[in-house]
């Protein structure tokens, strides 16, 4: 069992709620238990932009995590602090291997699905190209990604990505099948593996509570 | 630090070009491990052959083959590298200095080098038109330059967070290489950042992973 780290700073989490990136730091501190005071940032009204967030982050994307006087941004490097500074519920496996397909689920997600989905490459292609070729655009990406998840976590999937205990890769695949589902159209059953793992996630309080719908910034479509 | 013995024969799926491959290039040379070069032509699709797709289903470029672990994503690659060769190590120092490494990479790795990879550069090439492949890269680019100019100003030494190389100068050197040779980036907007890059300029392990020096490369 592993010592809860006592949480004796003040947390706080520039989120969006739709955000995935955001999601996926939401479930993390849900998981390891750590409170944190949820700060809206409005990227559909351009409030990554204004001068004190920029601050925060000089690339205008959520999330950030201010802890203390760390000031923290881009989801993959705040779940690896929160994993360093608070140990309690790890998200990495003691074996390498199993860290590693844990570092290339991840990366899959984040450097070849998402970054192609966000909404300044959304508006580029409704612009430049034209607002049909937005949906087309985002699917390939996503099941061209997801279908690699389903190859790479084939073996190393138990109850979750790549085990029976929720680890990094999972919290990165959650909010990209959630996105996949609710925004882009993607038709899961292609995706059976990530489907049965969704399914599981749902289950969990800590993904739960990360989820848009239920952040204080939530707007009903 | 000690040394890991190399016991296994490691073998890297690379392209020449690729910043992606360049970045663990580095990585091995830094930390001394000997490796058996692949080439995978992303330029002939080279990388859609289903042998290469059984090694890594994205069909991505670099692939690293240590024994019987297959593992791909450069990210994920350097992160196995530094946990099981710690020989040089590329994360060093405290919690948040580590933090800035990760968020450093990520700027490249996430926010700018998948907008500029070729699938991606061909979609706008054929979609809208030639000349606005390279108006877009450069945009994306410079974005993420902007982003890291702030981020490392309080925090580079010699190198990007200190005075010895770390894993955010893996992902720096690469890009920066990018946008001078295939991006007509004008770095001296970037005055860190280029001063970073003839620090790397200065170093072997660098150097023998530039694209010119690879088994693979065409001269244009």
């Amino acid at each position: 069992m592993d010592s809860e780290k006592e949480q004796t700073q003040h947390l706080k989490l520039y989120s969006y709620w739709r955000s995935s990136c955001s999601f996926r730091v939401r479930i993390a501190l849900n998981l390891k238990g750590l409170n944190y005071e949820y700060i809206a940032v409005n990227i559909m009204k351009g409030e990554q932009f204004h001068p004190e967030f920029v601050k925060l982050n000089p690339i205008s994307y959520v999330p950030v995590l201010v802890d203390g006087d760390c000031v923290l941004a881009d989801s993959f490097a705040i779940i690896m602090y929160l994993e360093e500074k608070y140990p309690q519920c790890p998200l990495l496996p003691g074996d390498l291997q199993k860290r590693a397909i844990n570092y290339q689920a991840a990366n899959i997600v984040c450097s070849s699905i998402q970054p192609l989905q966000n909404i300044g490459v959304l508006k580029f292609i409704e612009e430049k190209v034209s607002p049909d070729d937005k949906i087309p655009w985002v699917k390939y990406h996503i099941e061209k990604g997801f279908t690699a998840l389903e190859k790479l976590l084939k073996d190393s999937a138990g109850r979750y990505a790549t085990g029976d205990e929720v680890s990094v890769a999972d919290l990165f695949i959650a909010p990209q099948v959630h996105s996949a589902i609710t925004r882009f159209e993607v038709d899961m059953s292609q995706f059976p593996l990530l489907s049965r793992l969704y399914e599981e996630y749902k289950e969990l309080p800590a993904f739960q509570d990360a989820m848009p719908e239920k952040q204080p910034d939530y707007k009903s479509p």
